[in-house]
Parts: structure tokens; sequence; C-alpha cells
């Protein structure tokens, strides 16, 4: 914002401006990836590096791109694209191939965002639906997730993701899902520095911790309430209760669940003003997790939860509006009746 | 329909101006359906615009013989003979297209292009220009069919007509043959149009303005690009 080439400044409200600035928020969210992107380059091998320079730069490039060509002026220096390059890297498997995932940086980019009318106009949040686009498009190679290939000791191995072998019973430990240690997406696996990422977002109040709060919360609980439900007996449910809670807690781990809550259900054009609303949001989001990943056959839980609710916050938030100080309740209606 | 009086006015009307598929959103649900290859847009256009070129001038022949009470049962029975018509012969001659469109083949019936040609059109002009507005409606339909269908078969299958463009080793970008492709494509055509009408000088009459769209109250977009 150029607010120091008029000294005085006569505008609508509001007055009270952030000292945040759209570079500065990106940055931040910048920086919260960063340990997540070297854990992952540590467990997945150095073209890790590689794929998300090539996302980050066909972002930043189809954004310079499409801005020339429609004669817009340039938002490269606000970072978003970046961001947007980096979530999207995240989504990928390691060894995707490049140029699709510059097809990817294209449907981010041009279609989702800039088609919509640029930043702040998105009807969803562009990495995400780029990975779905891509996810429909080329399933076979974005669900080709090897092993990571420094520990183990052979090169590559192909991997069941802790979902998938949740589904069959078993349950992966938790230091190999808070390192990462296991087949998935580039940014998915390591859940330590997600968490990290995340907390430093909420410490520097870059996002409001309601969303992640109550959609790991909400998701929580619906898993711990459906695994003791299917115990059997009320003694049985009761009896398992530790190891149900600690399932879920694993569960929460395991897919895109937490890159999902702490980076991409947080964007702001795609997610509720209001506190009510983010309840709302965070727990719409955890429902249709949960009941993607244990009633469907796709393994996109996180992914459609999140493209469905974007499309949801419109409602949300003409819903949930904040009431202004001093109003009552149904008076407006019925001045609005008397005066018609 | 003011001032355009000529024959020609008539027929190109429907080509861009009053493009039944981009200007008038007419025929949303077939456009959408049948446009991942190009055969199938083809053989829908132009069996959409046999069906309309007919009717239009059946209807115009009869529209002081229909009483205004009975007119719509009464389109829609003129249409359904010919659609009726067409479909059989397309069994007979062409299985594989019949195959293709399926359920869409015999729902030109109630087309809306069709039926808001009859009500629009051809219940008020001569049979001549009735005729001619339909083959421009017609082609207007048949050319963004294929114009459509021909992306998202290229980008979504790698073929066209059902040979290979793309090189085997370019995976098609599969999601242009689903439903979303449909209407990203859609919506690109769309802009493509009005684009093109701004172009050639005219200024579009764009009334779909954001008042007619049910969720412009919580739109952030509302109001952008309205004059």
């Amino acid at each position: 914002m150029p607010d120091n080439q008029n000294k005085l400044v006569v505008a609508a409200s509001p007055h009270i401006t952030s000292r945040y600035s759209t570079r500065m928020l990106m940055g931040g969210v910048c920086i919260a990836l960063l340990p997540t992107l070297i854990a992952s380059a540590f467990i997945f091998g150095p073209r890790v590096l590689l794929l998300t320079a090539v996302t980050v730069a066909t972002c930043v490039g189809f954004e310079w791109l499409y801005c020339l060509l429609m004669k817009k002026t340039t938002p490269i220096g606000d970072l978003s694209a970046v961001v947007t390059g980096l979530i999207l890297a995240f989504n990928l498997p390691p060894s995707f191939p490049l140029w699709m995932a510059a097809v990817g940086s294209l449907i981010s980019i041009v279609v989702v965002k800039q088609l919509f009318g640029g930043i702040g106009f998105n009807f969803a949040n562009p990495a995400l639906v780029g990975r779905i686009v891509l996810q429909l498009s080329f399933t076979g190679n974005m669900i080709s997730y090897s092993f990571p290939r420094n520990f183990g000791g052979v090169d590559a191995l192909a991997s069941a993701t802790p979902l998938a072998a949740m589904g069959t019973g078993q349950n992966l430990p938790m230091i190999d899902m808070l390192l990462g240690t296991h087949g998935g997406t580039l940014g998915e696996t390591c859940a330590l520095t997600l968490l990290l990422g995340g907390l430093f977002l909420i410490a520097t109040k870059i996002i409001s911790p309601v969303i992640p709060l109550f959609y790991l919360g909400g998701t929580f609980v619906f898993k711990l309430v459906l695994s003791m439900g299917s115990a059997g007996s009320l003694s049985a449910a009761f009896a398992g209760f530790g190891g149900f809670a600690w399932n879920s807690l694993l569960y929460l781990m395991g897919g895109g669940l937490l890159l999902g809550a702490f980076f991409m259900a947080t964007d702001y054009t795609t997610s509720p003003y209001t506190l009510k609303g983010k309840i709302v949001f965070g727990l719409g989001l955890a429902i249709i997790t949960v009941a993607i990943r244990e009633w469907s056959k796709t393994a996109e839980g996180v992914s459609y939860a999140l493209l469905l609710m974007n499309l949801f916050v419109p409602y949300i938030n003409a819903l949930c509006r904040q009431k202004p100080v001093g109003v009552k309740k149904k008076k407006p209606a019925k001045t609005r009746k008397e005066a018609a | 329909m003011k001032g355009k009086t000529t024959n020609f006015g008539v027929f190109v009307n429907g080509l861009l101006k009053e493009n039944p598929v981009l200007r008038l959103v007419l025929g949303t649900c077939p456009t959408l359906a049948i446009t991942t290859a190009v055969f199938n847009g083809l053989g829908m256009g132009i069996a959409a615009t046999f069906v309309l070129i007919c009717s239009n001038m059946v209807i115009s022949a009869l529209r002081k013989l229909i009483p205004a009470q009975v007119r719509l049962p009464a389109f829609i029975v003129i249409i359904a003979s010919f659609v009726t018509l067409v479909h059989m012969l397309i069994k007979a001659y062409v299985p594989a297209l019949n195959d293709a469109l399926g359920v869409y083949l015999p729902l030109i019936t109630v087309n809306c292009i069709i039926l808001g040609r009859a009500e629009m059109f051809a219940s008020k002009n001569g049979v001549l220009k009735s005729a001619l507005d339909g083959l421009g409606m017609g082609l207007g339909f048949t050319i963004v069919l294929v114009l459509m269908s021909a992306v998202r078969e290229l980008v979504g299958a790698g073929t066209l007509l059902g040979f290979q463009i793309m090189p085997e080793a370019v995976s098609p970008l599969t999601v242009a043959i689903l439903p979303p492709g449909g209407f990203f494509v859609f919506g690109c055509f769309m802009a493509l149009a009005i684009f093109l009408e701004t172009k050639m000088g005219n200024k579009p009459n764009v009334n779909l303005q954001c008042g007619a769209c049910p969720s412009a109250d919580n739109c952030p977009a509302k109001g952008v690009g309205e004059a």
C-alpha cells in the first residue's frame, strides 16, 4: 500500500490497518513451509528440491505471463504465487514428472486464480484444485509413492501410505509418523515439521488457530467415536479406549491432514471471516474428511473436504455474520416490515 | 429482434451475436454432456440443426393456426416428430453415433434452443426467415459443439476424431473430458465469444449480470466487470 504518498488520506472505513502486508504474510507462510521442505529433501532425496523449484518457478512464471498478456499490474511481489507453488509441490509424490507438475501450476495459477480475478477472488485454494486436477488426470503418477530412499537399506521401494496400511489393520509406529519416514507426497509425511510450521504461523498470528484446532480436533473425536462404535459392546469400547485414542492420533498424522489443516484450510480468501464461521468450517472439514476416508473408495479425504468447504465459504460467511454491538435480535426484520 | 430485417442478418445472428450456447446460454446440458469427442459434437450439432430447421419451418407455417394457449404442447409435438425421425435415421445408418449420444439424442426434443427459437422466432416470423434462423442457430450450436469437443478431446484424450494427435508419451489431461473440465472449457468459450464481439466493435449485451445469480450476495467478485 502506498500509504505515504498522500499525507492526508480520506478513505472509507476500515481506518485501522494491519501492520502486515500481503508480502509479509506470504513470506511468513514460506518460512513456515521451509522446515518441511528440508525434511522432505532429507527423506526423499534431492529430487524434491528440483520438483519444488519447478512448481514455484512455473507458478510465478505463469502469473507474470498472464498479467503481461492481460495488461494487469504484476502481483509477483506479494509472494502468493510462491506459496501456491510450494504447497502444490508438497501435494505431489516425489517421483512426479516435472512437466506434469508444470501443468498443475498452470491450472492453479491461471485457471483457478487469475481467471476468477486474481488474488482474493479465487473460488478455492489454487494449489488444492491443481492437486485435484492432477489426481484426476494423472492418477497413476500421483499415487506412485516411493519409500524414503535414505531409510530401509534400498534405494526406493513402493510403499503403502499410513492410511493404506491402516485400511489393512496395521499401524505404522509413531516415530515414523512424526519423522515422516514413510510413503506419501512430498510435504505431508513429516508431521513434526508441519506442526512446527503451523505453530510458527499461529505464534506470529499469520493464521488463526481456530480452523486447524477444530479441523484436527473434530477429526480426532469423530474417528475415536467411530472406532469405539465398531468395538461391539460398550465395555469393550471403554476397555480399548487408550488404543483407540492412540490410533486416532496416528490417523491425524496420516495423509495430507496436517498439511491441509495448517496451510491449506487457513487460506484467507477461501476460509470464513468470523469465529463462528471458522468453527463451522473446521468441523465441516473434519466430518467430510473422515466420511470420505472411512466410507469412500477414493483416498482423497482432505482434498475433497477442502474443496467442498471452500465452495461453502461464502454461505458460511453470510450465515455466521457478527452482530454489531447493541443490535437486538429480530428487531431489524420487524422495522423493515413496518416500513414496507 | 429489432432492426434485423434482412434475411442475411437473421442467418448471421445465431453465429456469434446471439449464439445459442455462448450468448443465450441455452442447450447447456447436451453441450456439457456430449462434447467429450469431436465425433459426438458434430453428430449432435447436425442432428439438432436438422430438427431446428424443420421444426422452425413447420411451426412458422402453422403459427396462425396454433391457439396461443396450447402453443407449447403443439410445438413439442412438432419437434418430437422430427426428433423421432432423426433418431430412427441415425439408429439405422450411424449406429455408432446412436450409441455415443445415448439418451441425449431423443432428448433433443426438450433442447431449449429448439423450443426457444420456436417461441421467440418461428411463431412470429415467416417460413423463409424461420428456416434461416434455424440454420444460423443450428450452425452456431454445431460450431461451438465441435470447437469445444475438439479442445476437450485433444487435451483430455490426445486425439481428434479418434486419431492420435498428441505423442503417446504425453499423458492426456483426463480432467478435460470429465464434467469439471467441461465447465472450465465452456466458461472460457463464453468469455472468448464476448471478447470477439467486443473486438468486432459490437457492444455485447451482457444481460447476465450479477443480479441474475442466486449467489451474488455472497460473492467476493460481485459487480466486478459490470458497467
